[in-house]
C-alpha cells in the first residue's frame, strides 16, 4: 500500500457533529465532508448570513450602477462624478440638478422613489457640486475592484513566496523572512501611503498607484501567516505517515500539507477583504493616487474636511459614503470572522 | 536569556540597513530629474541647471553608488565640505515643514507621542479586560455583544468615524474643538514664563502649575484619543478573548479544577496569567497600529503631530519629509518589537530554549 495512490479516498461514514458514526449526507459525497461542513456552518451561522446578505447587495448595486445612477452623456467617463457647476457651498438632499443631470430617468425613479420626472441630487451634492448619489453608487465598483485586486494580488504573492520558505526550509526561509521582517517594519497604512505618493507620478492620478502600494505593503501577512501553518502541518502525524510510506516531498505538500494549510488563508481573504477597501479609502481620503472626482467613497468624504465648523449642516457628505465603506467592511469582516470560527480545528465538535 | 538579547540586538542593524534599502529601491520608481528634486533647495530655473545638479550629485549613476552616497553624504567638487549623508545625521529639508527634517520630527514627535501614551492606557486597560470577560462569559450573550462590537470596532473607517465626532461634539455640542490648544493658551505656552520640559502639553502644564491649561489640552485631546482607541481596543479585545480561550482548554485547568481549586483561583492565577502572554505582544504592536492611526486621525483633528505632518508630505511629495518619517517610525518600531520581543523571553521560557 503506497500513499501515491491517484484513487479517490474514500471517507466512509463521518463523525463530525455528535460522536456516533452515520452516513454520508448527500452534500459531503459532492464536494468532501470538510467542504460540507464549512458550508453548512456558512449557512447556518446568523453573522455570515448577514454579511453575505450585505456582500450581494452591494454587487447588485455595483452591477445595477448604470440604472440606479445613470451618467450625464453616452460617452461619459462612468467613473467621473457629474458636477453640477462649480459652487463652493454644499447643496443638501433633495435640491435640484441643473447642469450635468443623467440623461435617462429610470423606471424605478418614477415610479418607486422618489416618484418625481426630474432629477434632483437625492443625497445632495459636495462642495464643488459633485452628485453624492452618483459617487456613492459608482463607488461600489472601485471598492470591489480595489478589495479584489490588492487581496488576490497579495494572496498570490504571499502564498507563494510564503509556500517557499515553509517547504524548502534552511537558508531560503532565513532570507526570505528577513525580507518580510523588513517590509512589516512600516505599519502598512504608512507604507502604503508614502509608496503610493512615490508611484502617483509613475502611474498618473488614477486607482493604480493605491493599489500598487496596498499589494506591496499586504503579502507579508499571508506569507508569515502560510509559512507558520505548513511548518506545524508538517510536523503532523498524517504527514509523518504519508512520509514514512514512501511519498515524495512534491505529492505530500500538494495533497496534504498545502490543502490543510488554506483553510487559515482563506480566513484572513475574507478579512482582508473588508480591511484593504478602509486604507484604499483612507488613501483617497488624504488625496492620493485617485484624480479629483473619481467615484470613490473616501474621496466623497474627503469634500466635508473643508466645512468642520458646518458639520452639522452638511453631514450627508459623510454619513451616505461613510456608511457605504462601514457596511462593506463590516459585510466582509462578518463572514471572515464566522469562517474562523467554523475553521478554527481547536472549536471543531463543539458546536454543530 | 542575555545571549538571546545580543543575537536580537545583532539583527537590528541588519533590519535598519534593510528599511533604508526598501526606500531607497522606492526613491528608483522616480526618474532622476525627479529625484533632483531630492537636493536642490532653489527651484532650477533651466533644464541646464537641473542637468547640472543631476551630474554633480551622481543622480544618474548606477543604485549602489546612488545609495552609498544617500547614506554617508557626497563631497562637493569646489568646496570640499560633505553634505547630507543619512550616517551623518543629516536627512535634508522638509518643504512641507519649512525647516530640516531632523528638527521637524523633534519638534513635533512630543505631541505624536502626547496622544499616543494618553491611547495607550485605555486601549490596553480596556482590550484586556473586555476581552477577559467576553472569554469568561464564551457563548453568552455578553460574549456574543463585545464580538459585534469588536467586529463594528474593526470596520469602522477612522476618518468617517473622527468626522463623525467633529460632527457632534464639535460642530453641534461645541463642546471639544480639533487643533492641540486653544488660541490664547497657544499663545501663552509660547512665552518665556511657560517651561517646556517633555513637549507634551498635558505634563508641562503640570510641571508648570498650569491646570487650565492642562484641562484645556486634554480636551483638545479627548476626540482624537478616542477615536484611535476604537480599532486598538477591537483588536486587543479579540486576541485577549482567543488567548484566554485557549488557555482555559488546557490541561493543567482541568487538573487545577478537579484538585477542588476555587474557580476565582483557577482563572486569575492560571488561566489570565498564561493567557496574558501572547496579549503583551500585540499590545506592544498597538504602538505599530497607534502610528498607522495617527496619520489619519491627526490630519481630521488638525493636531500638529509628526502623522498630520506625514500626510500633508505625502499629498505634496514631499520626499524627504516622507522619508525621514518612514525612517523614524521604522527605527521607533523595530525598537517597540526588540523590547516586546525581549519581554516575550523573560515571561516566557519556551521562548529562550527554542
Amino acid at each position: 500500500m503506497t500513499a501515491t495512490t491517484t484513487e479517490p479516498v474514500d471517507h466512509g461514514p463521518v463523525s463530525l457533529d455528535g460522536g456516533e458514526l452515520r452516513e454520508q449526507t448527500r452534500l459531503e459525497k459532492a464536494v468532501g465532508p470538510e467542504t460540507a461542513r464549512l458550508l453548512r456552518g456558512i449557512a447556518t451561522n446568523p453573522l455570515s448570513v448577514t454579511g453575505i446578505i450585505v456582500i450581494v447587495l452591494f454587487a447588485l448595486v455595483a452591477l445595477f450602477a448604470p440604472v440606479l445612477a445613470p451618467p450625464p452623456k453616452e460617452n461619459w467617463p462612468r467613473m467621473q462624478i457629474p458636477r453640477d457647476g462649480f459652487r463652493a457651498d454644499p447643496q443638501p438632499p433633495g435640491s435640484p440638478w441643473n447642469k450635468n443631470a443623467p440623461m435617462t430617468v429610470p423606471w424605478w425613479y418614477r415610479n418607486i422613489w422618489p416618484r418625481q420626472e426630474e432629477w434632483v441630487h437625492l443625497w445632495g451634492t459636495t462642495s464643488g457640486q459633485y452628485d453624492i448619489w452618483y459617487g456613492t453608487i459608482w463607488g461600489t465598483r472601485t471598492a470591489f475592484f480595489a478589495s479584489f485586486v490588492v487581496t488576490l494580488a497579495s494572496t498570490l504573492i504571499g502564498v507563494t513566496i510564503g509556500a517557499l520558505a515553509g517547504f524548502y526550509g534552511g537558508w531560503v526561509d532565513e532570507g526570505l523572512m528577513r525580507i518580510v521582517e523588513i517590509f512589516i517594519v512600516f505599519p502598512s497604512l504608512t507604507g502604503a501611503l508614502i509608496l503610493a505618493s512615490l508611484l502617483t507620478p509613475v502611474f498618473g492620478r488614477s486607482v493604480l498607484p493605491a493599489t500598487v502600494a496596498l499589494v506591496i505593503f499586504g503579502w507579508t501577512g499571508y506569507a508569515r501567516q502560510l509559512r507558520g501553518d505548513i511548518l506545524a502541518t508538517k510536523q503532523r502525524d498524517y504527514v509523518l505517515a504519508a512520509r514514512a510510506s514512501g511519498a515524495k516531498d512534491s505529492h505530500l505538500m500538494m495533497k496534504h500539507v498545502i490543502p490543510n494549510a488554506m483553510f487559515p488563508t482563506m480566513v484572513r481573504i475574507s478579512l482582508d477583504l473588508g480591511a484593504v477597501v478602509l486604507s484604499f479609502a483612507a488613501l483617497s481620503f488624504l488625496g492620493i493616487g485617485l484624480p479629483e472626482g473619481y467615484a470613490d467613497w473616501g474621496q466623497i468624504v474627503s469634500f466635508a474636511r473643508s466645512w468642520i465648523l458646518t458639520l452639522d449642516e452638511y453631514w450627508f457628505i459623510i454619513v451616505f459614503p461613510g456608511v457605504a465603506l462601514l457596511l462593506y467592511g463590516l459585510g466582509w469582516n462578518l463572514i471572515g470572522d464566522a469562517l474562523r470560527d467554523i475553521l478554527d480545528p481547536k472549536l471543531r465538535g463543539k458546536k454543530a | 536569556m542575555a545571549a538571546y538579547i545580543i543575537r536580537r540586538l545583532l539583527i537590528l542593524p541588519i533590519i535598519l540597513l534593510g528599511v533604508t534599502l526598501l526606500i531607497f529601491i522606492f526613491l528608483q520608481a522616480l526618474g532622476p530629474v525627479e529625484r533632483s528634486a531630492l537636493y536642490v533647495r532653489d527651484i532650477p530655473k533651466t533644464d541646464r541647471q537641473v542637468e547640472a545638479i543631476i551630474t554633480r550629485y551622481g543622480l544618474d549613476k548606477p543604485f549602489y553608488v546612488q545609495y552609498w552616497n544617500w547614506l554617508v553624504g557626497i563631497e562637493d567638487g569646489s568646496t570640499g565640505k560633505r553634505m547630507g549623508g543619512l550616517l551623518r545625521g543629516d536627512l535634508g529639508y522638509s518643504r512641507t515643514g519649512r525647516e530640516e527634517v531632523i528638527d521637524v520630527l523633534v519638534r513635533r514627535f512630543p505631541a505624536t507621542l502626547e496622544l499616543a501614551l494618553w491611547s495607550m492606557v485605555p486601549v490596553i486597560g480596556f482590550g484586556i479586560w473586555l476581552g477577559i470577560k467576553a472569554a469568561l462569559n464564551h457563548n453568552r450573550p455578553v460574549d456574543q455583544t463585545l464580538r459585534i462590537f469588536a467586529i463594528l470596532g474593526w470596520s469602522f473607517p477612522t476618518f468617517v468615524f473622527a468626522l463623525l465626532l467633529l460632527l457632534v461634539f464639535y460642530a453641534k455640542l461645541g463642546w471639544f474643538q480639533p487643533g492641540r490648544l486653544s488660541i490664547a493658551f497657544s499663545q501663552e505656552v509660547l512665552r518665556p514664563g511657560f517651561t517646556k520640559y517633555t513637549g507634551m502639553m498635558t505634563f508641562d502644564s503640570l510641571l508648570n502649575l498650569r491646570f487650565d491649561i492642562f484641562i484645556d489640552a486634554l480636551r483638545h485631546l479627548i476626540m482624537p484619543v478616542v477615536t484611535l482607541m476604537v480599532i486598538q481596543v477591537a483588536l486587543l479585545l479579540k486576541v485577549t478573548r482567543s488567548a484566554m480561550l485557549e488557555e482555559m482548554r488546557q490541561d493543567y485547568v482541568t487538573t487545577a479544577r478537579s484538585k477542588g481549586l476555587p474557580e476565582k483561583l483557577v482563572v486569575n492565577r492560571h488561566i489570565r496569567r498564561n493567557a496574558l502572554i501572547p496579549v503583551i505582544t500585540v499590545a506592544g504592536l498597538t504602538l505599530a497600529g497607534l502610528l498607522n492611526g495617527v496619520v489619519i486621525t491627526e490630519t481630521v483633528f488638525d493636531y500638529p503631530g509628526i502623522g498630520s505632518w506625514a500626510a500633508a508630505a505625502a499629498v505634496s511629495l514631499d520626499v524627504l519629509s516622507m522619508l525621514g518619517y518612514a525612517l523614524f517610525t521604522g527605527v521607533l518600531i523595530v525598537i517597540a518589537n526588540l523590547i516586546v520581543d525581549i519581554l516575550y523571553a523573560v515571561l516566557d521560557p519556551r521562548v529562550r530554549l527554542s
